[in-house]
C-alpha cells in the first residue's frame, strides 16, 4: 500500500464486511475487542460524541423487528458522528414484492458507507453484501450468525475475567435456532475457551459437537465447574408441543435457577443476550443477582462493540478505497 | 410446416456413419465399423460397412474413429411447459437435449396445468411432434393436481401415451393412497415412480442435515427420510405387485434397501442423477442456491455409495433430473430458493466421469444412460439394432471442456456444475436418422 499523506488511525480489521465470526483470526477478534474496550470509557463520559465517522452514512436495514440491537447500532453510529437512518423493511417494500436484491441495489445507489442488516433468513446478509459497494455488518441472519453479539459477550467476559482462553463457557437453551450460539461458539473456540452447549435433545442441532464443543442434555452435568453461563432466549412461539412440551417443563429441567447454578463455579457469571423470558429459561432472581448476572453490562458493551465495528470497517474502507478515487 | 415434415419418419437421404467405434450396451458390441440408416431406422451395422463397398446414394458421415452409441434416454426432466415458459420450453429443452446427446426424454407432470388428464398428455405429445430435436414423452401425475389424495385416470392416460405415473418432485406420503395407487396401477402394468422422501420428516428442511447445515443455520433433512419412504413403498410393492421405480437416490441406505429388496425377489428399479455421485453438500459453500437440490446433496460417504451403486448396477439408470429455474427463483436467500439444477447438457460428460475414474466400463456407463432407462420405460430406443430407431450420439469420451452455463441452450442457467472441468463431448446427435446437433 502506498504511504498515506496524512496517516489515519491504525487498521485493526482489514476486511470490507463483518458477516460472521467464523473465519476471523484470534488477532482480528482481539483487535475489535481492544478497540471496543477503548470506547467503553468514552461512553461513560458526559460528553459521549466522537467525530470518527463524521460525514459517513449508516443505514440500519432491519427485515426483522428488533428494538435493542437496532437502538444499540443507532447509538453507536451517532456517538461516532455518523448520520444514521433506520429502515424497517418488514413493513414496507418487501410487501410490495421487492426482492432482497432490489432493496440492496436501491440502497446502494444512495451511497451509504455502512449497511447494518438483520434478516430472518440464514445467509441473506451475505447475499446482500455481494451486491453492494459499501461495508455490511450482519446484525443477525436467521439461525446463522450474530457477530456483534458474540463480540460484546467476549468483551463482557474479558472485562470480568481478564481473559477468554482456558475459561469454561456453557451455552444453554435453544441452540438449534440460535445465531447467538453459533457466533459465540466460533469466537470462544477461536480464542481458546472450552465451550459446552446444554439443551434438550430436540434443541441440539445435528453434529454440533463437530463445531468443537461438548454437548450436554443435563443442565447440572453441563454446568459443572463452568466459569460462564450463557443463557439463550427460548422462542416461546416455537415451543408448544413442538420442540419441548411446555414452558413449565422446560423451566423445570433447563431453566437456570440457583439450584442448577450451584453446579457451576461459585464465581461463575451469568449472561443472556436478551430479551429474557423470566421464568422460562431463567429465574428472575438469578437474572437480577447483582453479584452474578452481567446481563445489563452486556447491553452497555453492545454499544461499545458496535462503535468499534463501525469504526474499524470505515477505517479499512478509507485506507483501501480513498474517497477521492470514487467507488 | 408440411404434414410430411412433421412425420417423425419423414424421408431423409440414406446415411452411412463410417469409421466409428460402435458401442451398443444391448449386445455388448464395441468395435470399429459403420452404420447405415434408411428411413430413420438402423438398416445395418458392423465392421463390414466401409466406404469402399458403399453405394453412392448414401450421405457419408465420417466418424473419425469416435464413439457412436445409442442416443441418451433421459428418464427424469422438468420442461416447465406449459405454465412456466420463462424458465424453459419444450423447444429450448429439446435444443439443450440435442446438444447433450439426449434423443429421448420424459418430463415430470409438475407443469401448470398439471399433467393429470388426457388433454394434458395429448398437449405434450402434440408439442413433441412439432419439435423434432429430441423425442419428448411425459409421465402422468399419480394423484389429481399432485394433491396426494385422488388417483388420476391411470388407464386412460397410459393409453394416451403417459410412460408412467408420479407426483413429480413431491413424495406421495399417504400410505393408504400409495397402496391404492400401486394396487390399481398393477392392473395396467404401468410404472409408478416415487420421489422418495418421507414428507413429514423432511418438512421445512432445505439441505442435508449435519454439520454444514448446523454451521449455516439452515434446517436439515435427515438422510433417513429417503430410506424410510423406500422401505415403506417396498412393503406396499410386495403387497400389490406393481412396477415401482425410486427416483434420484442420494443415500447409501436407500441403495442398500433396493439391493436387499431385489435379493428378496422384488422387481424394482431406481435411478440417480449426476449431482449425487459427482458432488457433495460442500458445493453449497456460502449459501450457493444453485446447489440447493431435491433430494439435497449429501456427504462424502453417501456420494461414494451412489457412485459405487451406479458402477455395480444396483442403480439401473442415470437421469439428468433437469430442473430449470430463473434468476428470480435462485437469487434469493437459500431457504427461499427453489430446488433443482439444469442437467441436460452435462449428463453424458458427468456420467462418463465414473468411466474415467476406472469405476465402470464405457459400455456399462452408456447402459445406465440408454438401454436401462429405455427398458424401464418399455421404449424401443436405447440400442443399436436393425430396425431400431436411428437415435444416435457421436461423442469423444476424452475431449475436455469447461462448463459455462451461460453458453447452454437451456433457457435457465442454474447448473451446479458451472465452471467445472469435464471430460467427454458430444460431436453429433441424430434423431430418426436426422442430425439435430453438430458440434
Amino acid at each position: 500500500m502506498p504511504p498515506a499523506l496524512a496517516p489515519g488511525p491504525a487498521i485493526v480489521f482489514d476486511r470490507r464486511h463483518l458477516l460472521g465470526i467464523e473465519g476471523l483470526s484470534a488477532a482480528e477478534i482481539d483487535g475489535l475487542i481492544d478497540l471496543a474496550d477503548s470506547y467503553v470509557a468514552l461512553n461513560r463520559q458526559a460528553e459521549k460524541k466522537s467525530s470518527a465517522l463524521r460525514g459517513r452514512t449508516i443505514i440500519n436495514l432491519f427485515f426483522e423487528t428488533s428494538t435493542r440491537t437496532r437502538t444499540s447500532f443507532e447509538l453507536a453510529g451517532k456517538r461516532l458522528g455518523a448520520d444514521v437512518i433506520n429502515m424497517a423493511v418488514a413493513t414496507s417494500s418487501i410487501k410490495k414484492g421487492e426482492t432482497l436484491i432490489d432493496t440492496a441495489m436501491t440502497l446502494n445507489a444512495m451511497r451509504p458507507d455502512v449497511l447494518v442488516v438483520r434478516h430472518p433468513e440464514s445467509g441473506a446478509v451475505s447475499l446482500l453484501a455481494q451486491k453492494v459497494d459499501c461495508s455490511v455488518v450482519n446484525a443477525g441472519d436467521g439461525s446463522h450468525e450474530h457477530p456483534t453479539q458474540a463480540l460484546l459477550d467476549a468483551l463482557t467476559i474479558r472485562r470480568r475475567r481478564g481473559r477468554l482462553a482456558g475459561l469454561v463457557v456453557a451455552i444453554c437453551g435453544d441452540v438449534r435456532h440460535s445465531r447467538v450460539a453459533r457466533s459465540n461458539i466460533h469466537l470462544l473456540t477461536t480464542m481458546g475457551a472450552h465451550v459446552r452447549v446444554i439443551a434438550p435433545p430436540t434443541l441440539l442441532p445435528a453434529a454440533i459437537e463437530r463445531m468443537g464443543v461438548e454437548a450436554f442434555t443435563d443442565m447440572r452435568r453441563g454446568l459443572e465447574a463452568c466459569d460462564v453461563v450463557m443463557m439463550l432466549r427460548l422462542q416461546v412461539e416455537r415451543m408448544q408441543g413442538n420442540f419441548v412440551p411446555s414452558t413449565r417443563e422446560y423451566f423445570r429441567f433447563w431453566g437456570l435457577d440457583y439450584d442448577k447454578l450451584a453446579a457451576a463455579r461459585p464465581d461463575a457469571i451469568i449472561m443472556h443476550p436478551g430479551p429474557m423470558n423470566r421464568g422460562v429459561e431463567i429465574d428472575s432472581e438469578v437474572a437480577d443477582d447483582i453479584d452474578r448476572s452481567v446481563i445489563r453490562e452486556q447491553v452497555e458493551m453492545g454499544v461499545a462493540v458496535r462503535m468499534a465495528c463501525l469504526d474499524a470497517l470505515t477505517r479499512a474502507a478509507r485506507a483501501n478505497r480513498p474517497a477521492d478515487k470514487g467507488r | 410446416m408440411s404434414r410430411k415434415a412433421r412425420s417423425p419418419k419423414g424421408p431423409v437421404r440414406p446415411a452411412a456413419f463410417l469409421d466409428a467405434r460402435i458401442l451398443d450396451p444391448a449386445t455388448g458390441r464395441d468395435e470399429k465399423g459403420g452404420l447405415l440408416v434408411i428411413d430413420g431406422v438402423i438398416a445395418d451395422v458392423g465392421p463390414h460397412i466401409v466406404e469402399s463397398t458403399l453405394a453412392p446414394a448414401y450421405e457419408r458421415i465420417d466418424c473419425a474413429g469416435f464413439c457412436l452409441a445409442p442416443g441418451l434416454v433421459d428418464m427424469r426432466t422438468q420442461l416447465r411447459e406449459p405454465g412456466e415458459e420463462h424458465k424453459e420450453t419444450i423447444a429450448s429443452a429439446t435444443a439443450a437435449a440435442a446438444a447433450g446427446g439426449i434423443t429421448s426424454m420424459v418430463c415430470l407432470p409438475n407443469t401448470d396445468p398439471v399433467i393429470d388428464d388426457v388433454a394434458a398428455v395429448e398437449f405434450i405429445a402434440r408439442r413433441a411432434r412439432e419439435n423434432r430435436l429430441s423425442k419428448v414423452y411425459c409421465y402422468g401425475a399419480l394423484t389429481r393436481g399432485l394433491g396426494g389424495s385422488e388417483l388420476v385416470e391411470l388407464g386412460l392416460l397410459a393409453e394416451s401415451g403417459a410412460l408412467g405415473f408420479t407426483d413429480g418432485v413431491r413424495a406421495l406420503g399417504d400410505s393408504r393412497v400409495m397402496q391404492r395407487a400401486l394396487s390399481y396401477a398393477s392392473h395396467f402394468g404401468v410404472l409408478v415412480i416415487q420421489h422418495p422422501e418421507e414428507p413429514a420428516l423432511a418438512a421445512g428442511g432445505v439441505m442435508n442435515a449435519g454439520l454444514l447445515a448446523t454451521r449455516l443455520g439452515l434446517a436439515g433433512i435427515p438422510r433417513a427420510a429417503e430410506v424410510m419412504l423406500i422401505e415403506r413403498d417396498l412393503h406396499l410393492v410386495a403387497m400389490t405387485g406393481a412396477r415401482y421405480h425410486a427416483a434420484h437416490l442420494s443415500t447409501a441406505a436407500a441403495v442398500d434397501a433396493i439391493r436387499a429388496a431385489r435379493a428378496r425377489g422384488l422387481k424394482v428399479t431406481c435411478d440417480t442423477a449426476p449431482p449425487y455421485f459427482a458432488l457433495t453438500e460442500d458445493a453449497i459453500g456460502d449459501y450457493r442456491t444453485f446447489a440447493r437440490l431435491s433430494p439435497p446433496l449429501r456427504g462424502e460417504e453417501d456420494r461414494a455409495a451412489i457412485a459405487a451403486a451406479v458402477a455395480d448396477g444396483t442403480i439401473d439408470a442415470v437421469a439428468s433430473d433437469h430442473a430449470p429455474h430463473d434468476q428470480d427463483s435462485k437469487r434469493v436467500p437459500f431457504a427461499q430458493a427453489d430446488s433443482g439444477g439444469i442437467g441436460l447438457e452435462t449428463l453424458l460428460a458427468l456420467s462418463l466421469g465414473l468411466y474415467h475414474e476406472g469405476r465402470m466400463s464405457l459400455l456399462d456407463a452408456l447402459r445406465r444412460l440408454t438401454l436401462a432407462p429405455a427398458d424401464i420405460l418399455h421404449l424401443p430406443q436405447g440400442r443399436i439394432a436393425k430396425a431400431a430407431p436411428a437415435d444416435l450420439v457421436l461423442f469423444d469420451p476424452d475431449r475436455a471442456w469447461r462448463v459455462d452455463a451461460d453458453k447452454f441452450l437451456s433457457k435457465s442457467k442454474n447448473s451446479p456444475f458451472d465452471g467445472h472441468e469435464l471430460k467427454g463431448a458430444v460431436l453429433r446427435t441424430v434423431v430418426d436418422g436426422r442430425t439435430v446437433f453438430e458440434a
